[in-house]
């Protein structure tokens, strides 16, 4: 019994530390400046999906695509509560646009067949709320956008209320349901500290692979080969061993995937340079407000 | 996906609620109209309603749509996704439109992906700039003419970026409300209706609608000819009050930023900037607001713009018209007593403080 959920998560810079350092010399963004932070509203999808199995039973899957990296991602949503974790993490993925990324998850997600698929409305890097949808649009399930309560979960029927920014939907859909939430939706629980015990050293093949080629520089590819077999298998036995999938693990047709698939192309990136210095300044004295106030009612601006 | 389709026109989706027309698509319509001039194609409005449209096809023609196609049917009385789209990816299949626009609101931000899904083709959410413009591809030697450069804000604002969509079409965008200016109408001006039959019947729409609830915005930040807005520099939600003091005092209406919003001084309905409302009144005050690029995108338009804050090197000083930098909890008082004197040295017969109770207090 329970709902099935799988949960998409994204690792984003934290846009809103920002500054003049994040920025390379060529104008574009340098991320390695930035922290790469859980996308806020991801985590509202996962506290949503924990709430689900808190009250009716069930799993929760955390899926999540990018650099080995993004794993960080994973061990957080186990942290928080989540049964399991996948990286869906290939090469060729490179450069997709959210087209193209929608289409990598839905050929995951529907590999794992979940009951309800739950994303974060939005992710701040890029802000456009268009993964979520086209998730839904191309796994063929029902999409709810702006998922501010879940109401009720009978048999196979959801009851949500849906916050569109001026005013609220009830809505009622059979299962599968894709839903994108909003952060006024809940509050998300903290990690707790004994499954941070417990999962900190769960990691991805991947990462293992990278930690292997750190240790043994010098090691033949069959030795490496050898090793990070041996790692994934011991950490398989205590439960530590996240999932991973690349682009044939999940059946994706290369013609929509990465760059090739993706119908959008970056024609030109500007950094924003501040002009700066053109403004008249006024004093803070009651003077010098009071003759910016005179200029303002001389030039009809006010008054 | 449809392919490269010269001779396609541009489209602009149109929301409305229960006949009434939204702004977006009417300012759409004004962006579009240029993007059509500019490559010979006529403007055309996507109208989907339960039937009715003769009131609303007016307007469209009137704000400058040369053609309008309407649907009407019962299903689409009310919005949902799976209908909309399904009516939409049709139309799109049938005429090959080059360009297609939607507001990027909660509904346009719910259909445009979903049709940009099922139709293959690309979509660039809140633009704040189109136009139309040559692409070649890096390494590549062709060159693609007379493309929708879609140009957003990326990375919270840092960079300014340009998308193109050259080869699977048509070329889609969103933009938020606002941003484009609104045309004047043309009380002449009609637009030819294009009657379309969807094949909706039999069809069931996934989701039941159980209740709908719109409500007005608590404030009309589009219409303020003053906004006096406050960022995260007013430091606590009780010295939020000295902004309602100096917009009262100017008959203006209070604005905030992100931060402001984030730190609960003030209602979500009063935020300016990319992922609020554009502005652009004939006075902006933004007091103790940084002036992240995502605010200012949403008010450097404004004819005038007066900064007040603490730290000058803060980044709001490089759009603004003046500037002063000092502690707004000073600073502001000072303002409004000036005001208050300044207005009865000119001997206005009504003292500018005295619109406090006219402009409301929409606190609360």
């Amino acid at each position: 019994m329970g709902y099935h959920c799988v949960v998409c998560v994204k690792q984003v810079p934290d846009t809103k530390r920002l500054s003049g350092q994040a920025m390379k010399d060529d104008g574009t963004v340098n991320r390695a400046a930035l922290p790469a932070i859980f996308n806020p509203e991801d985590l509202n999808a996962l506290e949503t999906a924990l709430a689900i199995r808190d009250r009716w039973g069930g799993t929760v899957t955390v899926i999540t695509m990018g650099l080995p990296k993004a794993a960080d991602v994973l061990r957080e949503s186990l942290f928080r509560g989540a049964d399991r974790g996948i990286l869906i993490t290939d090469r060729r993925a490179a450069g997709s646009d959210t087209l193209a990324t929608s289409y990598i998850l839905s050929c995951a997600i529907r590999r794992l067949a979940p009951d309800l698929v739950l994303c974060g409305r939005q992710a701040i890097d890029g802000d456009t709320a268009q993964v979520g949808p086209q998730i839904a649009e191309k796994l063929g399930v029902t999409l709810v956008t702006y998922l501010d309560e879940l109401l009720d979960l009978r048999g196979a029927t959801l009851r949500a209320k849906r916050n569109l920014g001026n005013g609220f939907e009830i809505v009622e859909a059979e299962l599968p349901v894709l839903l994108t939430v909003v952060d006024t939706a809940n509050t998300p629980r903290p990690p707790a500290a004994r499954r941070v015990m417990k999962f900190k050293k769960a990691r991805c093949r991947s990462e293992v692979e990278q930690v292997v080629a750190r240790e043994l520089p010098t090691g033949g590819e069959d030795e490496k080969a050898t090793e990070v077999a041996r790692r994934c298998l011991a950490l398989a036995e205590r439960g530590l061993l996240m999932g991973q999938w690349n682009l044939d693990e999940i059946g994706a047709d290369l013609t929509w995937c990465g760059l090739k698939g993706s119908p959008t192309k970056v024609h030109r990136v500007q950094s924003i340079v501040l002009a700066g210095g053109a403004y008249r300044e006024f004093e803070a004295s009651e003077d010098g407000v009071a003759r910016l106030v005179r200029e303002l009612i001389e030039d009809h601006t006010i008054g | 996906m449809i392919g490269v389709n010269r001779k396609g026109e541009v489209w602009v989706f149109v929301e409305h609620e229960g006949g009434t027309l939204s702004d977006v698509p009417l300012e759409l319509l004004g962006k579009g109209r240029e993007l059509a001039d500019t490559l010979g194609v006529p403007l055309a409005a996507l109208l989907l309603t339960g039937g009715d449209g003769d009131e609303m096809v007016r307007r469209l023609g009137q704000y400058g749509a040369d053609k309008v196609y309407l649907v009407e049917h019962d299903l689409l009385r009310q919005y949902q996704t799976a209908t909309f789209a399904r009516v939409v990816c049709e139309l799109v299949q049938a005429h090959a439109p080059q360009v297609v626009l939607y507001g990027a609101t909660a509904m346009g931000r719910d259909l445009a992906p979903t049709v940009a899904s099922a139709l293959k083709c690309g979509l660039t959410a809140d633009c704040t700039d189109l136009q139309i413009g040559d692409h070649t591809p890096p390494g590549g030697k062709e060159l693609h003419r007379n493309l929708l450069l879609q140009i957003r804000p990326a990375f919270g604002g840092s960079i300014i970026a340009t998308i193109v969509n050259f080869d699977r079409w048509p070329q889609m965008a969103t933009v938020r409300e606002g941003v484009m200016v609104m045309p004047e109408p043309d009380g002449r001006a009609r637009a030819t209706v294009v009657r379309h039959r969807a094949s909706l019947n039999g069809f069931v729409a996934p989701l039941r609608i159980l209740e709908s609830q719109r409500r007005e915005k608590k404030v009309n930040l589009k219409a303020a000819r003053v906004i006096v807005a406050g960022g995260a520099g007013v430091g606590r939600r009780e010295d939020f009050r000295l902004i309602w003091e100096l917009a009262n005092c100017l008959g203006g209406a209070v604005g905030a930023s992100r931060a402001a919003i984030d730190l609960g001084f003030v209602d979500k309905d009063h935020q300016v900037g990319q992922t609020g409302t554009t502005v652009r009144p004939a006075l902006y005050v933004a007091c103790g607001i940084s002036g992240a690029v995502q605010h200012r995108a949403g008010m450097e338009e404004s004819a005038k713009i007066l900064a007040i804050n603490i730290d000058r090197s803060a980044p709001i000083f490089s759009v603004a018209h003046y500037g002063i930098v000092g502690d707004l909890r000073v600073v502001i008082p000072r303002l409004i007593r000036a005001i208050r004197s300044g207005a009865r040295i000119e001997g206005l017969a009504e003292p500018l403080g005295g619109r406090a109770a006219a402009s409301g207090d929409a606190r609360g």
